[in-house]
């Protein structure tokens, strides 16, 4: 942007007589002028990201610290719960639920308060096969989608369509593919309860959530390797590297930073989901994750749900570090601009 | 360093915006609203009425016609979703938003007794009294907390028995009796009885059948839980001991009521446990292998007929309404005979009134009110607590388990007794 449009329009609102002053006063008021001018332009998106994210988190964590309500055994209405200082979290993280006598106790099958542990490695589990299985098939497509043949744009259109579905849809359509009456037992002449324990439930999401999200990493990966210039791989022929070598010598060290932020964004989405188990099996059979858990918490009580929340953003938060910080995802650094590449 | 902070606030901002699509609702000042309850008792005007999506279009002519009768007190309808969890949310942001646009709301059953705990349903005594000694006490008794009737019963449902009466000439009076018949069920290679047995509410509706049926309860008066009865222990060992001998077939435990219907309709069932919207379906689906050869009868029970859950809505007010005497005269006209007829024949959906069951032209629409009398007559509710979230998770997780055979039924009893009386206990 040319720079001499701008005190235009700052001199402008300044008023009138801005333009006869001296030239050194000047820069120093358009410095103090801009700035203030900048500010009133954000302003406007620091109002509306305080209200739809710093409020609910600051709240989310006030609720945390506060009880849920209690009957009143007299009465039969509920009455507020007061301050509980860490009891939520300790009712989370030590399953420790509350007892008849007014004490707690270890949570019960049943409850939520026992399903806390399982649930966050329900998610772990969920997190690590489908991002490993999404990565490596999703380059596999990016490679593939990123040679020169003919009806190469009709595949990459047709490669979208899974990403295309909202996932409610798709997790309605894998529902009935794995019915006990479905195709998918009619295809391979199989009877098995998909939704009905533990192992082929679980095998059931991952092979929907990879269908439905490989096609966003493959995306990824693909916009990364076309950054790569056709050069260096001439060049490496000419030297006599292998196929093996390019692919390990230029293509990876090459596309890895898209790749690390496109799993970063697959590793987060991943560790919030919902909508695959919760439609096709409730939660049943060792699929709770943890966000299926807060759900299910709000009917029981906010504050509690509250504490569940934060300590799933939490839990986000740190794997979000982690990635950033220690291996390299920058999505920080490039999203800013030209600091890219600039911390290595 | 200013490159780390800049990291660590941009994996902050990511989490953050995790977390605020968590965050729901406010802490609730439960302040038991007596004040609210007291306002407005005389008042007249535009009301509005609340209730999930309206799929047989009942609603919409009824409202025609009140509005035509007063043209000074105007209803307006709000429809909500057709999915059962999000009207319940949608009700309760409302509700702890004390919004006086919500007058008359049409509440499922079983979160009556959560809705008039936190204070929000207006006590229908006194001036907002409301006559329910025409309607089939069962009814009556899911829309009453603590003595109290919190809301007038609108719609009912029951579970009914559905046998093929071309291979069981007269279906079974007891479950010993049913399961007796499984032999024939096996004979011509089929399953025997499915009920809803997948891990969803259905499963809570199915295991307290059981329960009830053998005699026992799951929530005493008190809303204490009362599993550690031998007869609650029969009950769920029914269910298990049917799923491990194979009376309820292997796949019967991935059953919501569609499944179950259409294996039936498949033939590939002897018995099923329904609902009576089945009964339709299957007598004129083009798929239905069984239109001639099913019958109905009420569900088998210990020595007569069984103990149904019941399904159904109530009307209640609103205690943030500002004109209740309209929303009480709204509550008449929504509960009347004239309304409830036209509920049954153009909604299908059961009335909760004792007379119609018996009105000829209307049984020989709905053939099937007659066994749906016996039916409600017999039926409980399902309980009757405020914790009713918390209690149906605690069935449903351990049932679930003891029919599978992953767990002894007494040790699903316990759990089950511990963790209603854990969340009974906050």
């Amino acid at each position: 942007m040319s720079t001499h449009a701008q005190p235009t329009t700052v001199r402008g609102t300044a008023g009138p007589n801005a333009g006869h002053e001296n030239k050194e006063v000047g820069q120093d008021r358009k410095a103090k002028t801009q700035g203030r001018w900048a500010a009133t332009l954000i302003l406007p998106t620091v109002i509306v990201l305080g209200i739809v994210i710093v409020y609910p988190v600051v709240n989310a964590i006030i609720m945390s610290f506060q009880q849920d309500e209690g009957l009143d055994p007299v009465t039969g209405s509920f009455v507020a719960g007061g301050f509980a200082g860490v009891a939520n979290y300790v009712h989370w993280l030590f399953q420790q639920c509350p007892a008849p006598d007014g004490g707690t106790t270890a949570c019960s099958p049943g409850s939520l308060g026992a399903q806390f542990w399982s649930a966050m490695g329900t998610t772990f589990f969920f997190t690590v096969v489908t991002v490993v299985l999404e990565t490596v098939l999703g380059f596999w497509m990016a490679i593939i989608m990123a040679r020169t043949f003919k009806g190469r744009s009709a595949l990459r259109a047709a490669v979208l369509v899974p990403w295309a579905i909202p996932t409610a849809v798709t997790a309605k359509l894998w529902f009935f593919i794995f019915a006990f009456d479905g195709i998918a037992n009619k295809l391979f002449g199989t009877a098995i309860l998909w939704t009905g324990s533990e192992g082929p439930a679980r095998t059931a999401i991952i092979i929907a959530d990879v269908w439905k999200t490989t096609p966003f990493m493959a995306l990824l990966i693909l916009a990364g390797l076309q950054m790569i210039p056709a050069e260096v791989y001439e060049a490496a022929k000419v030297d006599g590297a292998s196929a093996w070598q390019r692919f390990t010598q230029i293509t990876l060290p090459l596309v890895k930073p898209a790749l690390m932020v496109a799993i970063l964004f697959r590793v987060l989405d991943a560790l919030r989901m919902y909508d695959l188990p919760a439609i096709m099996t409730g939660g049943a059979n060792g699929t709770t994750t943890l966000s299926i858990l807060v759900v299910d918490q709000i009917r029981q009580g906010f504050n509690s749900a509250a504490a569940l929340s934060t300590i799933t953003f939490l839990v986000i938060f740190l794997v979000a570090f982690i990635f950033v910080r220690f291996l390299g995802a920058n999505a920080v650094q490039s999203a800013t601009g030209p600091g890219k590449g600039k911390g290595k | 360093m200013k490159a780390r902070l800049n990291i660590a606030a941009a994996a902050l901002i990511v989490g953050a915006i995790a977390l605020s699509g968590c965050a729901g609702g406010t802490p609730a000042a439960s302040s038991a609203g007596g004040g609210d309850a007291a306002n407005g008792l005389n008042d007249r005007g535009p009301i509005t009425y609340v209730q999930g999506k309206d799929n047989s279009n009942v609603v919409r002519p009824l409202l025609d016609k009140w509005n035509a009768l007063h043209p000074d007190q105007i209803v307006t309808f709000k429809e909500q979703s057709d999915n059962a969890d999000q009207q319940h949310d949608d009700l309760v942001q409302r509700f702890q938003a004390k919004a006086t646009d919500y007058d008359v709301v049409d509440v499922d059953v079983v979160w009556t007794a959560e809705f008039a705990a936190k204070g929000w349903l207006q006590p229908l005594k006194d001036t907002m009294a409301v006559d329910t000694s025409k309607m089939l006490p069962a009814t009556v008794k899911t829309a009453t907390y603590k003595g109290t009737l919190y809301a007038a019963p609108q719609t009912s449902d029951g579970g009914i028995l559905y046998y093929r009466k071309d291979l069981v000439p007269t279906p079974p009076k007891t479950w010993d009796e049913m399961m007796g018949m499984c032999s024939i069920a096996k004979a011509n290679n089929i399953g025997c009885y499915a009920g809803q047995f997948a891990k969803y509410e259905g499963l809570t509706v199915n295991v307290a059948e059981a329960i009830n049926t053998a005699g026992g309860t799951i929530v005493g008066e008190d809303g204490k839980p009362t599993l550690d009865t031998a007869d609650a222990k029969t009950g769920l060992n029914n269910l298990a001991a049917a799923y491990k001998d194979g009376n309820i077939p292997t796949e019967g435990i991935t059953y919501q009521e569609e499944q179950g219907r259409q294996a039936f309709e498949d033939g590939k069932l002897l018995f099923l446990r329904n609902w009576p919207y089945v009964y339709n379906l299957a007598k004129a689906d083009g798929a239905s292998t069984v239109k001639d050869t099913f019958g109905i009868a009420p569900l088998p029970g210990k020595d007569g007929p069984g103990a149904s859950s019941l399904g159904g809505h109530n009307l209640a007010v609103s205690v943030y309404s500002k004109n209740k005497a309209t929303a009480k005269d709204f509550l008449a006209f929504m509960t009347s005979e004239e309304t409830e007829k036209f509920y049954a024949t153009q909604g299908s959906l059961a009335p909760v009134l004792t007379s119609l069951y018996d009105d000829p032209a209307l049984v020989a629409q709905l053939p099937y009110l007659p066994v749906l009398k016996t039916s409600i007559e017999n039926a409980v509710a399902r309980p009757v607590t405020p914790f009713y979230p918390a209690v149906t998770k605690a069935i449903q997780d351990n049932a679930y388990s003891a029919i599978k055979g992953e767990k002894s039924v007494d040790a699903a009893l316990a759990d089950m007794q511990n963790a209603i009386a854990s969340a009974g206990s906050q």
